[in-house]
């Protein structure tokens, strides 16, 4: 028995376990409560369903976590990331034009929107770790400014497009059964999985996330990774860009990702992500991503108005932040050890 | 640079005036029309409530925090006062000291979390952001617009200066929110403990100062402003909207670092803040004369100068602390081995 | 206001009598008396872990002693916090001079007291009521300017003053001295004269010998956490000052050889580090240096005397201003630690805490980042690989944890700094600067690291040993370089490498 007890410490203590978890409760409260929840149906050989809908909505915010999660790692943050997204979404539909041929071809429109993309992170990053800006302010600039120039980018109107390649990432790949932006996660999380693990990336971010002087000390080039943790997130926005406005066949310049950087901070925070920087875990952050959009279906289900989902998510932040501030702790523990000192004390005088 | 050994503490200041100057000058030169006394105060009707919500931001950014929800609290202030006034049909007085109160403990939450819990402040005020933009949309997601009589009298009521020349009232409004802000700052205690610790907390704790209620308070006080901006807005837009006062947070923020008061806080000048606005709003006006850019470009120019303006900043504070640790070095043996 | 209570002189303003503190893990104070009289300077001193901090937290309210009673002109008095402490009279200058740079002058003077008329604070009266008392410290400046834009010297004068207006009846003042030059010094000085004059007390927390017994009447020394005594300036000389702060009886020493290393054979012409002239304005004067390969080198000298500040700027952390480095015989710019870590030069810094240990990462990761920050992003160690060298070390260091997994913040302080040990060992540098390697660590570990470096060197490292412990010092040292009050003063080797030539140097007396 007591084997088992030592097994399920452990099982609690791994990182992903709380994530999971709740990933689980949440699904399963969906399948009990949501009729036909589980639902798969195969139509001209795609696969449909709500948890199909579920994965492929998710997909985008699953890709800008993965970005978020390196930023705020190094004790940083990106809220720019929705205006990112929206450029990049103007660039690509602009280039491509209303119709079904592409004015400009296709690989290079979406070359260019990432490379933009791209860049605008190397300019966060510039600001952060070379000027020594806020990241707050640092990527408040881009976060404002951001959406005017997609505005500039599509004239100000709504444009669309036709091209049906550019369908294809937010919806099928003729031939594959399982939506397109499924594979663009994996690709991107086995892409980033690789750096962070396979070089020392991951562990100089962490090391300049818990501390940046000894870091600094100890010979690693600590600008040049809070840089690099800036342009990925950038180009995480643009693939995520591309996806977005690739699900509405339009570039939205205002609504583009509008408010988004909320779910990438809330996905990061869920995933059990320190925001204060340190330790990562990208699957973490993944998994939160996922839990978000799970809540989001299963709010929508349950007849709840979107408009409510913004209140909640701030609220929810603020929550997990409080669990992680250590005055808060204290706060706790110090009604907590009020409470047993009375009792103490009580039981003493009885005595 | 001669200036930087001028050593004023107004050097920044008159660098501000004179870039005002300097763009009106340019305006008047380029544009017909554009030289007079109207163009001028249209710049304080269109930004009366940027003006107000610049002046809160300016203590806080002085106390060493930010706050980045001045625009989701001016929408949620429009969109509850038109909601209250239109369906509710409350009376509008009331309508607007509820107003007050709502900003007042909005930043009351947020400097108590910021405070005691010690958490981040762009991260709480990101949250205020977002709970502010949803509660807007729970409100309506359509627009409401104001109807109400006393509301729209404000709003179409001019106040004749000279000839023909005018302001509305939301100006004075933002004129008396300035004043008394310019008052708070230099003539109270609480004005004072705000600038100490913004220049060095650690001090000012040591000095005896109330830190702790007054960081709570400075955050009240924006707070109040943001409210008071949404006021002004809402006599300014006559509508509640979701989309209302979109990133106002980084015009508050772009003016007061314009108007010389550093990220970094210590130092700052309300009088600055509203030359900073003020630079911001012929800034749109030069593009409006210009005709054929689109009011987008005023936002992206807007960043622009807020960048040029954080980045000389650094290299001005980069170049000061290299200047003084030859001065003020610290006997870093002592510090790392006091038990 | 600013009454002066004029006591009459040698009556006893303070007592603190058997003042006990503990903080986890460390005994800072351990029944420590403390006596202060009307119109005198009376200094405060102590190495490292002495407990001088401590005391003065004590006295400020910072910190509760756990233990003992505080008595203020006779009457017992319990001291709750600074604000308190200043209601008391009791005013301290911090090192720091804790002050805000970006208010006037005056208002820094007054600020928390400001007198207010029709509801606005009277800017005039500030202005007039600091001119005063600047003038009183024969100190005229423009008090409307921000206290930012003058020196150190007269931040701390506004500091003083300020201390004054708060009736203090004790003066404290931290290490005023660390940042100020020797003219502004004795400006101090001629102030701190005066006002003792007056029927003040003044504490004098200081490292700097000379300047102890240029303004002080009394000293009173502590050696960790304990109370070595309370001597009359006049009768206690230079050397038996050192003696006692250090811990050595002088008398017994003398030339008494045991413990010291035998000479090595050291190849002549195996320079590898050459210094000249290096210096950082602020924190250490230009000096020269040269250590070869197989060195053991001692930076010796009080707290504070500038071999922390040394280390510094030999590796990178604070740039030179002046001077040149030598590796190999090739001129060399160390601007930054990685510049210093590319040419093989490795540190372990004096404090752990914050420059040492990457407290959330695991002993493994500590151990290997030096040696991967070398290699870059790109070229990673395969796990396989760190788990080698992890384990190597961790078996070579005996180093005591629960395997290479631990989070290094859970180790005890003696192990942490063997990670750090191993981090830099991993680098296989040429030269291994060690600050304060053994502090706070127990006997055992001590013995260990001590042997481990002198291992090291025989093999061919060049080190740099900081230390504040003579005995660790001269076991491991073939060399020694002496500095006191920031300037390099001499060297020592070979027979002159004894605790008494030492503590006279240090001295000034040798």
């Amino acid at each position: 028995m007591s084997e088992l007890k030592d097994k399920l410490k452990r099982l609690m203590k791994m990182r992903l376990f709380w994530p999971i978890v709740t990933l689980l409760a949440v699904l399963i409260f969906d399948t009990i409560f949501i009729k036909g929840f589980l639902a798969i149906e195969i139509k001209n050989g795609n696969l449909y369903g709500r948890l199909i809908d579920i994965i492929n909505r998710a997909s985008s915010l699953m890709i800008l976590a993965v970005g978020m999660t390196l930023v705020i790692a190094t004790g940083g943050i990106d809220i720019s990331v929705g205006s990112t997204v929206a450029i990049s979404g103007a660039i690509v539909v602009q280039l491509l034009g209303a119709g079904e041929t592409a004015n400009t071809p296709f690989y290079v429109c979406i070359i260019l929107a990432l490379l933009v993309s791209v860049i605008l992170g190397a300019w966060n990053g510039f600001l952060v770790a070379k000027i020594g800006v806020q990241p707050v302010v640092a990527t408040l600039i881009l976060m404002v400014a951001g959406r005017g120039i997609a505005q500039l980018i599509t004239n100000g109107q709504i444009p669309t497009t036709q091209h049906k390649p550019f369908s294809y990432i937010a919806g099928f790949l003729p031939g594959l059964p399982l939506p397109f932006s499924i594979f663009i996660v994996v690709a991107v999380l086995i892409i980033i999985g690789l750096i962070v693990k396979k070089t020392a990336f991951g562990l100089f971010v962490e090391s300049v996330g818990v501390n940046a002087t000894a870091s600094r000390f100890t010979g690693i080039a600590v600008q040049r990774v809070i840089f690099l943790t800036y342009a990925i997130s950038g180009l995480c926005a643009g693939i995520a860009g591309l996806m977005i406005s690739s699900m509405i066949k339009a570039a939205d310049s205002n609504n583009a990702g509008y408010l988004i950087e909320m779910d990438a901070i809330l996905a990061v925070a869920i995933g059990g992500n320190s925001t204060s920087g340190g330790r990562f875990s990208i699957a973490a952050s993944v998994i939160g991503a996922s839990i978000i959009q799970c809540l989001t279906t299963t709010l929508y289900a349950l007849g709840v108005s979107p408009e409510v989902l913004p209140v909640v998510k701030a609220l929810v932040v603020v929550a997990i932040c409080l669990m992680q501030s250590e005055a808060f702790h204290h706060m706790i523990s110090g009604i907590f050890s009020r409470k047993r000192r009375l009792q103490h004390e009580k039981v003493a005088v009885e005595i | 640079m001669k200036k930087l050994q001028l050593r004023s503490k107004y050097t920044s200041l008159y660098i501000t005036i004179a870039l005002f100057f300097l763009l009106f000058a340019v305006g008047s030169v380029k544009y017909k029309g554009f030289f007079s006394l109207q163009t001028f105060l249209n710049l304080f009707i269109d930004n009366s409530f940027t003006i107000v919500a610049a002046t809160g931001m300016t203590l806080v950014l002085i106390i060493g925090g930010i706050d980045i929800s001045v625009g989701s609290v001016i929408a949620l202030t429009c969109m509850l006062s038109a909601y209250l006034l239109e369906i509710k049909n409350f009376n509008p007085v009331l309508v607007m000291i509820l107003m007050v109160l709502m900003g007042a403990a909005f930043g009351l939450v947020q400097g108590c979390l910021i405070h005691f819990f010690k958490l981040q402040p762009f991260i709480v005020t990101l949250s205020g952001l977002f709970f502010a933009r949803g509660m807007t949309a729970v409100i309506s997601t359509d627009t409401i617009n104001i109807k109400n009589k006393l509301y729209s009298d404000i709003a179409n009521y001019r106040i004749y200066i000279i000839g023909k020349s005018f302001i509305s009232i939301g100006v004075v409004i933002a004129l008396i929110v300035m004043l008394m802000a310019i008052y708070i700052a230099h003539f109270t205690k609480f004005g004072r403990t705000v600038y100490a610790i913004g220049g060095n907390e650690q001090s000012a704790i040591l000095m005896g100062l109330p830190v702790g209620r007054t960081k709570v308070l400075v955050y009240t006080f924006s707070g109040t402003c943001y409210g008071i901006a949404g006021i002004v807005f809402s006599f300014y837009m006559l509508s509640g909207y979701t989309l209302h006062a979109q990133g106002a947070e980084m015009d508050a923020i772009a003016s007061a670092v314009i108007g010389g008061t550093p990220l970094t806080g210590g130092t700052g000048y309300i009088f600055g803040t509203l030359f900073g606005v003020l630079i911001q709003g012929i800034i749109q006006t030069l593009i409006m004369f210009q005709g054929t850019l689109s009011s987008w470009w005023t936002r992206i120019a807007v960043a622009f100068i807020l960048c040029l303006f954080i980045v000389i900043q650094r290299l001005l504070t980069i170049r000061r602390e290299i200047r003084n640790t030859s001065k003020t070095a610290v006997d870093r043996g002592i510090k790392a081995s006091s038990v | 206001m600013g009454e002066k209570s004029y006591m009459a002189k040698n009556d006893i303003i303070l007592e603190m009598r058997g003042i006990c503190k503990t903080f986890p893990g460390v005994r800072a104070l351990a029944s420590v008396d403390f006596k202060l009289r009307a119109g005198e300077v009376h200094a405060l001193m102590g190495e490292n872990g002495a407990g001088k901090s401590t005391l003065i937290k004590v006295l400020t309210g910072v910190e509760k002693p756990d233990d003992g009673e505080i008595f203020l002109n006779g009457r017992p008095i319990v001291v709750k916090s600074p604000l308190h402490a200043q209601e008391l009279g009791i005013s301290t200058v911090y090192q720091e001079v804790n002050l805000c740079p970006n208010l006037s002058v005056a208002e820094n003077f007054i600020i928390g007291r400001e007198p207010i008329r029709f509801g606005k604070i009277n800017w005039k009266e500030i202005n007039k009521r600091a001119e005063q008392a600047l003038s009183r410290l024969d100190l005229n400046i423009d008090v409307t300017q921000p206290l930012g834009n003058y020196s150190v010297a007269i931040q701390q004068m506004v500091a003083i003053a300020r201390a004054l207006d708060l009736s203090a009846k004790v003066l404290i003042l931290d290490e005023p001295t660390s940042s100020l030059d020797k003219n502004e010094a004795e400006k101090l000085f001629t102030v701190m004269r005066r006002l003792k004059s007056e029927g003040l007390g003044i504490i004098f927390v200081t490292h700097f010998l000379d300047q102890v017994y240029a303004v002080s009447d009394r000293i009173t020394v502590l050696r960790n956490g304990e109370l070595v005594g309370e001597y009359e300036v006049a009768s206690l000389p230079k050397v038996q000052l050192v003696a006692k702060m250090i811990g050595k009886d002088l008398d017994v020493l003398s030339s008494f050889k045991k413990g010291r290393r035998a000479a090595p054979d050291i190849d002549q012409d195996s320079t590898f580090i050459s210094i000249k002239g290096l210096g950082h304005a602020g924190t250490i004067n230009p000096f020269d240096l040269e250590i070869k390969k197989g060195e053991v080198l001692g930076l010796a000298g009080l707290l504070g005397s500038g071999r922390t500040e040394t280390a510094r700027v030999i590796f990178g952390i604070d740039k030179a201003d002046s001077g040149e480095i030598w590796i190999q015989g090739k001129k060399m710019s160390l601007s930054s630690p990685r510049d210093a870590i590319k040419n093989g030069i490795a540190l372990c810094p004096e404090d752990r805490k914050k420059e040492g240990i990457i407290g959330d990462l695991t002993v493994r990761e500590n151990i290997i980042l030096a040696l991967q920050a070398k290699k870059g992003i790109a070229k990673y160690l395969s796990r396989k690989e760190q788990e080698r060298i992890a384990d190597r070390y961790i078996e070579l260091l005996n180093i005591k944890t629960a395997g290479t997994e631990q989070l290094v913040k859970n180790l005890s302080g003696g192990n942490q700094q063997k990670v750090i040990l191993a981090r830099w060992l991993v680098t296989e540098p040429d030269l291994l600067i060690l600050d304060e390697p053994t502090r706070g660590i127990d006997i055992g570990t001590k013995t260990e690291i001590q042997k481990l470096i002198i291992e090291l060197a025989e093999k061919g490292l060049a080190v740099m040993f900081i230390s504040s412990e003579m005995d660790e010092s001269l076991r491991c040292c073939t060399r020694m370089a002496v500095f006191r009050d920031r300037v390099k003063i001499g060297e020592l080797s070979g027979d002159e490498l004894t605790d008494s030539t030492i503590m006279k140097t240090i001295a000034g007396e040798a």
